[in-house]
Order: structure tokens, then C-alpha cells, then sequence
């Protein structure tokens, strides 16, 4: 059935091992290390939320942490410091390895240290209770301004590798014009394009619309276009942490089950879809909004379809790849092949992961198309269904992937044997079933009406307040139960992780990717193999839909809101007006409002 | 290019699904609630009250504040259409009422507007389904659809 194409002119490229500069070597530890121990604050408060919306606990606060203070924390470690982090780090270890160039060393340095001061700040403001605003922090609700100014420069410092990798591309491209960009690479340097055309938009919303107004500047902010703005960055977002999955998906899955990359075509046009079509589909988080007409809500759901086109296709090619190695290793029948996979083989634990990965997509894309569609919003907008929704892929293939990747990057790269290498090969499995109890208890309970982003226990879980909710306890217990697997399971990975931090070198440490062949290995076309034609239709996409959008953002909302915080109805009093502040130069900071 | 026939054939699964989604989509909008509509902000619809425009058109005018609706009961006979209006005095506020697919957000500055007809009497609770803060998880209204000790 599958034929073996031998007119790959792919081994032009020689792929082998890299020994990386002790101080790339050094960055790369750390960028994975300060992360994944951040991690450990970020499913503690995992595992508080399900104890709390359980109605285990009908308190606002725990040991000293409230509720919506561990939201926020869980959020933005989760979902934005440990994704930024990985992504850097997996792109100069993908860029250079493929490339055999390294990025150069200031420049690396300089984005390291944007990133830990960007994260220290945002941490501080999250820690000491000043910025409970959640990952999203809709305004008029105002945080502290270091909150801000912290996630604008861990994001601005994830920029900079990208000016430096499309440097190496360029170089490389010259000497080799006629040689296919690895697939790898094209798909890193896709998802840092996507990364930062997407933030530019919360950068401006945060640098220009919300800091001046959080400091006090400026009385008034524009709810309605600060909402766009965060979901213009927002849902781009999504595949910024999920693109790295993806190239982990084609470049090294097939090769670790044992066979080949069905096809590398399909890879191409996958990244390149995803170019065009990820960011221009935020609005598909405002469909329950004022202020932007039905027409541009419609128009963006239908784009966002757009967006499971490259889905299906991953689906399939990964899913023909798998097929291919069980077909290699014997396997007979339509489905057979499943049978016959490295499920639990501790030399190729990576595997384990990115299986475990692939297979909670499908659940999350599917419930994803649902959340895409505006009118079947109204079912599930905010409700728990949504958390249901990305558990299944943020913590599904891009957590799964982020754990495997940074585990197998720091075991390769410091030569050190794996600690307890039989649990670390179980701990995606387990995972899955927290994730699948977990995911099933909020998607039920958001379709019988369980809101997201509530203590719960506080009101409607607590049998002695008047809004107590019987039918949300079966739904929520689900989560409780799922939430303690996942908690478990993300505990023993930090173990296993740190663990093997802590032996001794056993080998020579190298850097190296189980690199997939192409089983059809096309021919290079030169529109699959450059970016300038796609950057193009991405921009024009844009501008068709988002202009209108912003121009409805900004034509139909009344006046600007004030600020508030979160414990007080009552607005932030901006300082008494002086006749020095129409200059704006004497008048003071303040910082300490809340 | 030579299509592979394996690609050929779920590119045309893939095409056929997306195009279900889609119908499936546009059926919903014709025959379930609508999205919610885009309404220029103006100050009328900044005080809460409900209005009766016949016998089974009813106008509610919303407004979400910390930590709570206004008005926070709504009384209304059983087989009414009632246009809901929405604003915020304060921060983001969600409007959601579960059994009727009605899911807003409020907005300072910004109205939002949903109709729905409430065919079946009953109490249908309105819940805050964004976060507001520290006294979010208090924030609920009521519809009370054809009560017999209605006014």
C-alpha cells in the first residue's frame, strides 16, 4: 500500500549530533528549569480551584492565598510563563540543531534576562495580592501596574530570538537556495512570527491603553477595545503554545513509534495555514460582547473553521505515520497498528508523552469547534465547559509536550541517565485520566449552567448559603477526583525532572532529535518553501478582519471606565487635579492603590 | 502536484465536516437565540427597570454592579418575549441564564441586547459568569416566569 519515495533530497541536510556551547547549554537549563519549578506553585493552585469549587472549602481563603489570587497565579505560570519559556528554549535548541548555527550570545542573553525580570515583577504583583485580575485582566478591574509592565517584558523578550533565528534561516537559505527549510525550523520560525505579530497587539493594549490609565495618567480605558486587543493576542496565543507540540508531532513522533513522516507536504501546508489563520480569529472570544456587530462575530467564527483545516490535516498525517510504524512492526487489520507501539518504552519515554498529547487533542478540538461556532456560544460562553475545553489542549498535547520535550532537551543535552525512568514513562498516562475525568466534570457541568472563575464553595456549593447548586455537585466532584490525578501526576513529574537534575553525568552530553524521514518525500516547491507570499495573505486577512472590528470597538462604546479593584465598588480616586498635571511632569506615582 | 489518494480523501472528510459545522451553525442562528446584538451606547438604557410593551413583549433593563443585578427580580407571564438590556456600573460582569441560552457580557460604557421567550414558567436564575471580585461568586438574579403570587 505504501510505497517507499527514494528522490529525497532532503539528506543534503546532515543531521547529527551538536555539542552545544556551555554558556546556549546553560541558557536553555535555565529556561527550562525556572519554569517547570514555578510550575510547582501553579498546580498547587490547580489543585486548590477543584478543591474550592468542590465545595470542599467554603472560605475565600486557604493558607494565606485567596482564590482568585491562586487563579490568577495558576494562569499566568501555566498558560503564559512556562509556554513562553519552553517555546524559547525549544526554538534555539530546534533552529540550532537544524541549522548547525547557534544564536548569537548577547542577544540570547539579553531575551533570558527581559524574560526572569518580565516573570519577577508579574510574580511579585500576583504574590503580595496586588494584581488578582486573572490571566485575562479585563479592565476596568486594575492591577498593580508592575503586573503589566512584568508581562510586557517577558513577552517583549521572547521577541528577540526571533530576529536572531530568521538571521541564521537567512544565512543558511543563501548557502543552501535549493534545499527544503526542515521542516522543524519552518514550523519554529511560524509560530514566533505568529508570536509576534499576535503580541504586538497586547503589547500595545498594555503599554499604551492600560499602564497610563493603571498609573493613573489617564482617568478613562475603553473596556470594549482593550477586550479586542487581549483577543487578538489571545487566541493566537493558543497556538503559540500549541505549535511546538506540533513540531514535535511531525518531526519526531514517527521516527520514535518506529517508522516515518507520512508525508512533510503536509507539514508545510499545516504551518502555513496556521500562519495565515490563527490570529485573524480572536473574536471568537467576544461573541457574547457589546459593541462589535454580528456580521464580524460571523465572519471571524467562520475563520476560525479555517483553523481546524491544518487540525485535520496533523490529524491525519500523524495518524497514517503511526499506521505506517505498527504496519512496520508487524501489524495486520485496519486498526492493528495500535497494538504495536512503543507505549511504554522507557528509551523512547518522549513517545509516551506525544501519544498521550495526540489523543486528548481530539476531545479538545472537538469541544473547540463547538466553542468556535457563535451561535452554539451561547450554550457554553464562561461557563465551565471552557475550562473543560483547554484543559483538554493546553494541558492535553502543548503541557504534555512542554514536559516530555524539556524532560528528553535536559537528559540528551547533560548526558545524565533518567531518575525513576519507569514512572516518568507512566506519568502521561496517568495524566490523561486526570485529564478525562477532570475535563468531563467541567464539560457537563458547564452545559447544566456551572460558571467558570467562581469559588464555588463559597456560595453555590455550600449547602448553608441560599444559592447552594445540588445538581453542580456530581459535576464538580468529577473535577475534584480528576484534579487530584493530574496534581499527583504533575508532582511526580517535577520529581522525576529534578531528580535527574540531581545525578551525575553519565555520558557525553549532546544535543539530538529522533529525527523523522519523510515516507513521501515531495519535491521542493518553492511557494511551500517561502514565507513572504504567506506573510502577505496573513496581513491582508488581518486587515479584512480585524479593522471593522476595531472600528466598532472604538465607534460604539459610551464613556471610558475608571479604575477599580477588585474588593471595592467604589473607583480608584485619581489625585487631587493641580494645576502642575496638565503637564503631566509633577504629578506623583501612585503605585499602592489597592 | 500529485495529490496522494489517502490526502485526497480526508481533505474531502475535512472539507465536508467544516461545511457541517457551518450549516449546523447558521441553523442554530435561525432557529434557537441569536448573538447577542451591537447597540450604540446610550445613556437611557443606564437605568435599571422593566417596561411592558404589550402583553407579551416585555423590555428589562439590566445592570450589573459589584455585586449585584438590578433589578434583581424580574416577574413576567409565561409565554413572553423580553428583550434583555445590559450594562455595567462598575467592571466586566457575565449575564448568563442557563436553560434559555442567553449569555452576555456587561460592559462600563457598552450595552448589550438579547431577546428571549420564556415559553414554560418557572424560576430561572441569572448568574454573573465573569469575574468581578471579591463578592463575585454572590452575584445572582432571578426571572420568575408566570409566578402565581406575581404582581
Amino acid at each position: 500500500m505504501m510505497t517507499e519515495n527514494t528522490n529525497a533530497n532532503q539528506n543534503a541536510l546532515s543531521l547529527g549530533d551538536w555539542q552545544l556551547s556551555p554558556w546556549l547549554k546553560r541558557i536553555i537549563y535555565w529556561e527550562l528549569g525556572i519554569p517547570l519549578a514555578l510550575l510547582s506553585i501553579g498546580i498547587y493552585h490547580g489543585l486548590m480551584q477543584v478543591i474550592y469549587r468542590a465545595g470542599v472549602l467554603h472560605q475565600s481563603a486557604f493558607a494565606g492565598l485567596d482564590y482568585y489570587q491562586g487563579l490568577t497565579l495558576h494562569g499566568v505560570i501555566n498558560a503564559i510563563v512556562l509556554t513562553t519559556f519552553f517555546a524559547v528554549a525549544f526554538g534555539h535548541a530546534t533552529i540550532t540543531f537544524y541549522l548547525k548555527r547557534e544564536p548569537t550570545k548577547t542577544l540570547t542573553l539579553l531575551s533570558f534576562w527581559f524574560m526572569v525580570i518580565g516573570t519577577l515583577m508579574a510574580a511579585w504583583a500576583m504574590l503580595s495580592g496586588k494584581a488578582s485580575v486573572l490571566y485575562t485582566f479585563y479592565p476596568p478591574l486594575k492591577g498593580h501596574p508592575l503586573f503589566y509592565l512584568g508581562t510586557a517584558l517577558l513577552i517583549v523578550g521572547s521577541w528577540f530570538p526571533l530576529f536572531d533565528w530568521s538571521r541564521l534561516y537567512r544565512q543558511w537559505k543563501r548557502e543552501n537556495p535549493e534545499t527544503k527549510t526542515p521542516l522543524a525550523v519552518l514550523g519554529t520560525l511560524v509560530n514566533f512570527i505568529i508570536w509576534f505579530v499576535c503580541t504586538l497587539a497586547v503589547a500595545y493594549e498594555v503599554l499604551v491603553v492600560i499602564l497610563p490609565w493603571a498609573l493613573g495618567y489617564k482617568p478613562t480605558v475603553n473596556v470594549t477595545l482593550a477586550r479586542t486587543l487581549f483577543w487578538f493576542f489571545g487566541h493566537a496565543l493558543v497556538y503559540f503554545w500549541l505549535l511546538p507540540a506540533y513540531v514535535m508531532y511531525y518531526n519526531f513522533l514517527p521516527k520514535l513509534a518506529g517508522g516515518k513522516l507520512y508525508s512533510d507536504m503536509a507539514g508545510r501546508i499545516a504551518a502555513f495555514l496556521f500562519l495565515i489563520y490563527s490570529v485573524p480569529v480572536g473574536v471568537h472570544h467576544q461573541f457574547s460582547d457589546p459593541s462589535i456587530t454580528k456580521g464580524i462575530k460571523l465572519f471571524q467564527s467562520i475563520l476560525t473553521f479555517g483553523v481546524t483545516i491544518p487540525s485535520f490535516i496533523t490529524a491525519f498525517t500523524i495518524a497514517a505515520s503511526l499506521e505506517y510504524a505498527g504496519r512496520k512492526r508487524g501489524a495486520k487489520g485496519l486498526l492493528g497498528f495500535f497494538t504495536k507501539l512503543p507505549y511504554l518504552d522507557t528509551d523512547r519515554y518522549l513517545f509516551a508523552y506525544l501519544i498521550c498529547g495526540l489523543f486528548l487533542f481530539i476531545f479538545g478540538g472537538l469541544t473547540g469547534i463547538v466553542n468556535a461556532s457563535s451561535e452554539l456560544n451561547n450554550t457554553i460562553h464562561n461557563s465551565a465547559w471552557i475550562p473543560g475545553h483547554f484543559h483538554m489542549t493546553v494541558a492535553g498535547p502543548v503541557f504534555l509536550g512542554i514536559i516530555g520535550m524539556s524532560l528528553y532537551l535536559y537528559q540528551t543535552t547533560s548526558g545524565k541517565k533518567l531518575f525513576m525512568s519507569k514512572v516518568a514513562v507512566i506519568i502521561p498516562y496517568l495524566w490523561v485520566i486526570g485529564i478525562l475525568i477532570f475535563s468531563t466534570g467541567l464539560s457537563w457541568g458547564g452545559l447544566i449552567g456551572e460558571p467558570r472563575r467562581t469559588n464555588l464553595g463559597l456560595t453555590y456549593l455550600n449547602p448553608k448559603s441560599e444559592l447552594f447548586t445540588p445538581e453542580w455537585v456530581p459535576t464538580t466532584m468529577l473535577g475534584l477526583l480528576g484534579g487530584i490525578i493530574m496534581f499527583i501526576a504533575g508532582i511526580m513529574f517535577l520529581v522525576v525532572f529534578f531528580g535527574t537534575m540531581l545525578k551525575k553525568r553519565s555520558a557525553e552530553g549532546m544535543l539530538t532529535f529522533p529525527v523523522s524521514e519523510a515516507l513521501h518525500d515531495e519535491k521542493r516547491i518553492p511557494l511551500f518553501d517561502k514565507f513572504k507570499p504567506w506573510l502577505a495573505a496573513m496581513a491582508v486577512i488581518l486587515v479584512i478582519a480585524y479593522v471593522p472590528a476595531f472600528v466598532d470597538a472604538t465607534k460604539n462604546p459610551g464613556p471610558g471606565a475608571p479604575r477599580f479593584t477588585p474588593d471595592n465598588p467604589v473607583p480608584v480616586q485619581t489625585e487631587q487635579p493641580s494645576a502642575t498635571t496638565t503637564t503631566g511632569l509633577t504629578k506623583p506615582l501612585s503605585f499602592n492603590k489597592n | 502536484m500529485q495529490i496522494d489518494r489517502f490526502e485526497k480523501r480526508v481533505l474531502m472528510i475535512s472539507g465536508a465536516l467544516v461545511a457541517v459545522f457551518i450549516f449546523s451553525m447558521l441553523y442554530a442562528r435561525s432557529k434557537y437565540n441569536d448573538l447577542p446584538a451591537c447597540i450604540p451606547f446610550n445613556k437611557t438604557y443606564t437605568e435599571p427597570k422593566v417596561t411592558k410593551l404589550d402583553d407579551k413583549t416585555y423590555q428589562v433593563f439590566a445592570v450589573a454592579q459589584m455585586w449585584q443585578f438590578q433589578p434583581a427580580q424580574i416577574y413576567i407571564p409565561v409565554g413572553s418575549d423580553v428583550d434583555f438590556y445590559l450594562t455595567s456600573k462598575d467592571v466586566v460582569h457575565g449575564f448568563f441564564i442557563s436553560e434559555k441560552n442567553v449569555n452576555m457580557m456587561a460592559v462600563y460604557g457598552n450595552i448589550n441586547k438579547q431577546t428571549v421567550k420564556f415559553d414554560k414558567p418557572g424560576v430561572y436564575k441569572i448568574t454573573c459568569h465573569e469575574y468581578c471580585g471579591t463578592g463575585h461568586q454572590n452575584m445572582q438574579a432571578e426571572v420568575i416566569v408566570n409566578d402565581p403570587a406575581a404582581r
